[in-house]
């Protein structure tokens, strides 16, 4: 959204409407601003938490109890291989997640909307069933199915228990039921006609759903996407349960294992390591933002 | 290209979409599909484009039973009511798709689009996105699209209906220019009855997924076969009476309550036959208000009380009520009928249809 057209008022606008308009933005700002200190507050909390020995409040201690005390030791673990291992551990959750789910998604929500086969009814509302159970309750079936998964000869290693590829199938599996309804509504919404001039214009029923389904639903698509990543990078219950050690942990389970009950925890490490867990979510955040305005805005925006 | 309908027939677990559809269209004709809504016109249609499979019959063209061929297969081009153009595309892209899906060379594809595009007048709008177009243009890119593959077989599923009243017009004639002049056989489905006589070389009226006629423009008007294409074809529509038919000093007259008509004898004879009462069917223009030009005749003279005077511009359409029936009859401006006049109406009875109540099938056309 790059220009916005605004219709000409009625009624030119006089002193009073400016003035009034103008107070009227102001109360938006100032309830917009009022509304993000705390958020603000607890940013900067974390960040100085996370160059300090010890903190107060706001306030950085040093071991003298004055202020000051700064120090990059709790970023050490930047150097530390284990680190880059869970990051990379856990974009290979989410990317895997986002790629599986998107694909899975479009390609049951196009069919579910569009094609007729025995036991379609069934499998809609068994999906919408599955969806209501927590992964807790599924977790002991589920170890079994990875377990099970792991005997498979030569890819057995990559998708069973104690593996990436394992944790990603798990996930994406918990999150297809909301992805393929999700998806199923946009089609829902897309007019035959377009598939059947496709369909006399030459096009197979792939290509029809490759060629020109797909780019219909790309916003929904795009919105599902970003959960899922999302989802994927700050997945803990399942890695956490499905993986032992940390050759296998990501981010979240990373994190969770510097809390150890036997030794005193370091809370301004765990602060450091999840402000950098954080760097990446906030990276892709800025480069999508105006997308994401899009979509919530309400889809596509027609040009 | 010949197309063969033969008993062709859809249904959807109990609905029934299209019944029992029989009819041939010679190469190079535009039949028009005429009906009123949810009779089964874009049910037919969808059929003869092979998205729709026949719960019976079959489809022929040119003598050969397609009804196993693919929709791309068939050598046909559809232009749909919601345009259902694509989006995402730019308007070359829309109109290049069937051609690029065709693997054709570049230099051809280009060649062949600029040809469609420069005969619908749309050249300058090649590389704009469907949403920046109008509807008339989007319209033309529709039509672009489906000219382009140079169709055997043209689909129109009522083109014109999202356009405004003055771009129609244009747009109709556009369209019966181009068809003719490429000879292309087409189909056009419509529920406007203008357009279908206009247009047409042959009109397949339907009801219920009923043909119920099919016939070329004036003989559905002048010669209908049913009450229903009496009622449907022709606008105003035409008025209905339930009548005797009594012959009386060697006339045959029609009456009842302050009806009292002589009707022609060769009319009148094939509806003696049926007891009882019959239906009376006189269309809004057959009538002519009695003055000093156009002076009485005994037995074919309507009287009544003007109820309603609706000004159509050239005529004033004017409901009137004829001893508590209600007929309605196009009358010149210039005569000024105001609500309230009692007015006295000459009948051309030599134009009147006679219908039988029970069957509605008409007692003069078999
Ligand atoms: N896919 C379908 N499933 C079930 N019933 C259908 C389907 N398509 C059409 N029908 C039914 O078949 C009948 C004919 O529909 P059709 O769309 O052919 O009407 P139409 O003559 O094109 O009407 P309109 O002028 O409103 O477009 C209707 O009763 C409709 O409800
Ligand atoms: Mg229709």
């Amino acid at each position: 959204m790059t220009t916005t057209e605004i219709a000409p008022s009625l009624h030119p606008a006089g002193p009073l409407t400016e003035a009034r308009e103008k107070m009227g933005r102001r109360f938006a700002y100032g309830f917009l601003i009022l509304s993000i200190v705390p958020i603000l507050i607890g940013y900067a909390w974390l960040i100085i938490a996370t160059l300090s020995i010890r903190t107060e409040g706001l306030l950085p201690r040093n071991a003298e109890g004055g202020i000051g005390g700064f120090t990059l030791r709790n970023w050490d673990f930047i150097t530390d291989s284990a680190i880059w291992n869970a990051m990379l551990n856990s974009l290979l959750i989410a990317v895997a997640m986002v790629i599986g789910v998107g694909v899975a998604s479009t390609a049951g929500g196009y069919a579910l909307s569009r094609m007729k086969f025995a036991g379609r009814k069934g499998f809609l509302s068994m999906t919408l069933v599955l969806h209501a159970f927590k992964a807790e309750m599924l977790l002991i079936a589920i170890f079994f199915v990875l377990r099970w998964l792991g005997d498979i000869p030569l890819i057995g290693d990559y998708i069973g228990f104690n593996s990436v590829g394992g944790v990603a199938l798990v996930m994406i599996a918990l999150e297809l039921p909301l992805g393929i309804w999700l998806m199923k509504g946009f089609f829902d919404n897309l007019p035959w006609d377009m598939e059947r001039a496709a369909l006399i214009d030459g096009a197979s029923r792939f290509r029809v759903w490759w060629q020109i389904m797909l780019p219909q639903v790309r916003p929904g698509l795009a919105a599902l996407s970003l959960f899922t990543f999302i989802a994927g990078w700050n997945a803990y219950l399942v890695p956490f349960t499905f993986t032992v050690g940390t050759k296998v942990a990501n981010m979240p389970v990373f994190l969770s294992q510097l809390i150890s009950d036997t030794a005193p925890t370091n809370w301004n490490q765990v602060a450091a390591v999840g402000l950098f867990q954080m760097v990446p979510l906030i990276i892709f955040f800025i480069f999508t933002q105006e997308l994401l305005l899009n979509i919530y805005a309400g889809g596509s925006k027609g040009t | 290209m010949r197309v063969e309908l033969e008993n062709l027939s859809k249904s959807w677990d109990g609905v029934v979409g299209a019944d029992n559809i029989t009819l041939d269209i010679a190469d190079g004709e535009l039949v028009a599909f005429l009906g009123p809504s949810g009779c089964g016109k874009t049910t037919t249609l969808l059929m003869v484009a092979g998205i729709y499979k026949p719960t019976g019959g079959t489809i022929s063209f040119d003598g050969q039973i397609v009804n196993a061929v693919a929709p791309k297969d068939r050598g046909i081009g559809m232009v749909f009511q919601s345009y259902a153009l694509y989006p995402h595309m730019t308007v070359f892209g829309n109109i290049s798709y069937p051609l690029r899906l065709q693997k054709l060379e570049k230099d051809e594809i280009r060649q062949r689009v600029q040809q469609v595009v420069d005969m619908m007048g749309i050249g300058d709008l090649l590389d704009r996105k469907i949403a920046q177009l109008s509807g008339g243009q989007q319209q033309r890119v529709s039509l672009g699209r489906a000219l382009v593959k140079e169709p055997q077989l043209l689909l129109f599923d009522e083109p014109l209906s999202n356009l405004d009243a003055r771009l129609r017009l244009t747009m109709r004639g556009e369209i019966k220019r181009l068809q003719k002049d490429l000879g292309i056989t087409s189909i056009y489905v419509t529920h406007d009855q203008i357009e279908a006589m206009t247009m047409a070389d042959r009109i397949a009226v339907m009801s219920k997924g009923v043909l119920q006629a099919y016939d070329v423009p004036e003989a559905l008007y002048d010669r209908p076969k049913t009450l229903f294409v009496a009622g449907f074809v022709g606008n105003p529509p035409m008025n209905f009476f339930d009548v005797e038919i009594v012959q009386a000093d060697g006339d045959f007259r029609a009456k009842s309550g302050g009806i009292d008509l002589v009707i022609p004898s060769d009319r009148a004879e094939k509806a003696a036959a049926v007891k009882g009462k019959v239906v009376m069917g006189l269309r809004p223009e057959d009538v002519d208000l009695v003055d000093d030009t156009s002076p009485a005749t005994e037995g074919l003279t309507l009287t009544g009380e003007t109820t309603v005077v609706e000004p159509l511009g050239r005529e004033d359409l004017v409901q009137v009520s004829i001893d508590g029936v209600e007929m309605r009859v196009l009358v010149d401006k210039t005569k000024g009928v105001r609500v309230g006049d009692n007015i006295e109406l000459a009948v051309n009875t030599t134009k009147i249809q006679l219908f039988d109540p029970e069957t509605e099938q008409s007692l003069l056309w078999a």
